[in-house]
């Protein structure tokens, strides 16, 4: 089994990723046109994407791309089409109560903030690098391991949602 | 700044999440609540893959997949709830969805 590269150019990449996830976040909360969110908000499902590479988690960011990026957006660019009223670009984009939520919001970066700056040392360094060669046939057999119910109770939760789509958006039941 | 740990990415998890937060408390529109959703849905995650790098273990991981699938599920259920809706009501206000008020 080769061995993999070492890391190369970690902080830039960090760096520009993480900037493209903040900045695409900011963007799907402020758009007037909701497909400009969604658009902006496949930009930062990518650059989440590329987060996780830099983690060593290629097969977590196979399944972001395939099925988030892929599926979910997809499925909202497709309802935002159904729904496209004219109206709703010329009205009011924001709640009347919103200074209330930006202040709780707020209020939980701070905590957010207190927790991390309190306990910066208490995560260790990151152990040894797992083998990106045979993540995937290891989450495999996690999943068909210690997983295998949550699993299965996962695949009929798929079900369910698959019929109660179907069924809430039929004309006639 | 030349070494990044778990925390940085925590951090810009921080962010994502508070983000998500700040687009479900004010915006009227309801498909981009739901976007929000799914940005803290993706903050989560990013914790999660983040720790599992750290312990070096795949449980994280696993459990990311798993709430991929649980957001999927919510957001096509939730899509479908807001065409039934809007099918009877032409609105995709937050603030006009108000039918079980007193």
């Amino acid at each position: 089994m080769t061995p993999g590269m070492a890391p190369v150019a970690t902080p830039f990449f960090f760096y520009l990723l993480s900037g493209l996830a903040v900045i695409g976040g900011v963007l799907v909360i402020t758009r007037r046109n909701a497909v400009h969110s969604a658009l902006a908000l496949i930009v930062t499902l990518l650059a989440v994407s590329g987060l996780y590479l830099m983690l060593y988690a290629p097969f977590v960011a196979g399944v972001q791309i395939i099925v988030y990026a892929g599926g979910i957006m997809v499925l909202f660019l497709f309802v935002i089409m159904l729904v496209n009223l004219e109206r709703t670009v010329k009205e009011r984009q924001f709640n009347r109560i919103w200074p209330i939520g930006v202040v709780a919001a707020v209020a939980l970066l701070g905590l957010f903030v207190s927790v991390y700056v309190k306990g910066k040392n208490l995560f260790p360094e990151p152990r040894l690098p797992l083998a990106e060669a045979n993540n995937t046939q290891e989450i495999g057999v996690m999943l068909y391991g210690n997983y295998m119910f949550a699993f299965e109770i996962a695949s009929l939760l798929l079900l369910v949602a698959i019929l109660g789509a179907v069924i809430m958006a039929k004309k006639r039941i | 700044m030349a070494e990044i740990t778990t925390l940085h990415y925590l951090v810009v998890a921080a962010a994502l999440f508070v983000l998500g937060v700040i687009g479900v408390l004010t915006r009227r529109n309801v498909v981009i609540v739901l976007m929000s959703i799914e940005l803290i849905l993706n903050a989560v995650n990013l914790n999660l893959v983040a720790f599992s790098r750290m312990w070096g273990n795949l449980h994280g991981q696993v459990f990311s997949i798993f709430i991929v699938v649980d957001a999927a599920a919510e957001a096509a259920v939730g899509l479908g709830i807001l065409i039934a809706f809007f099918r009877n009501k032409e609105t995709i206000n937050v603030d006009e969805i108000d039918l079980l008020k007193w």
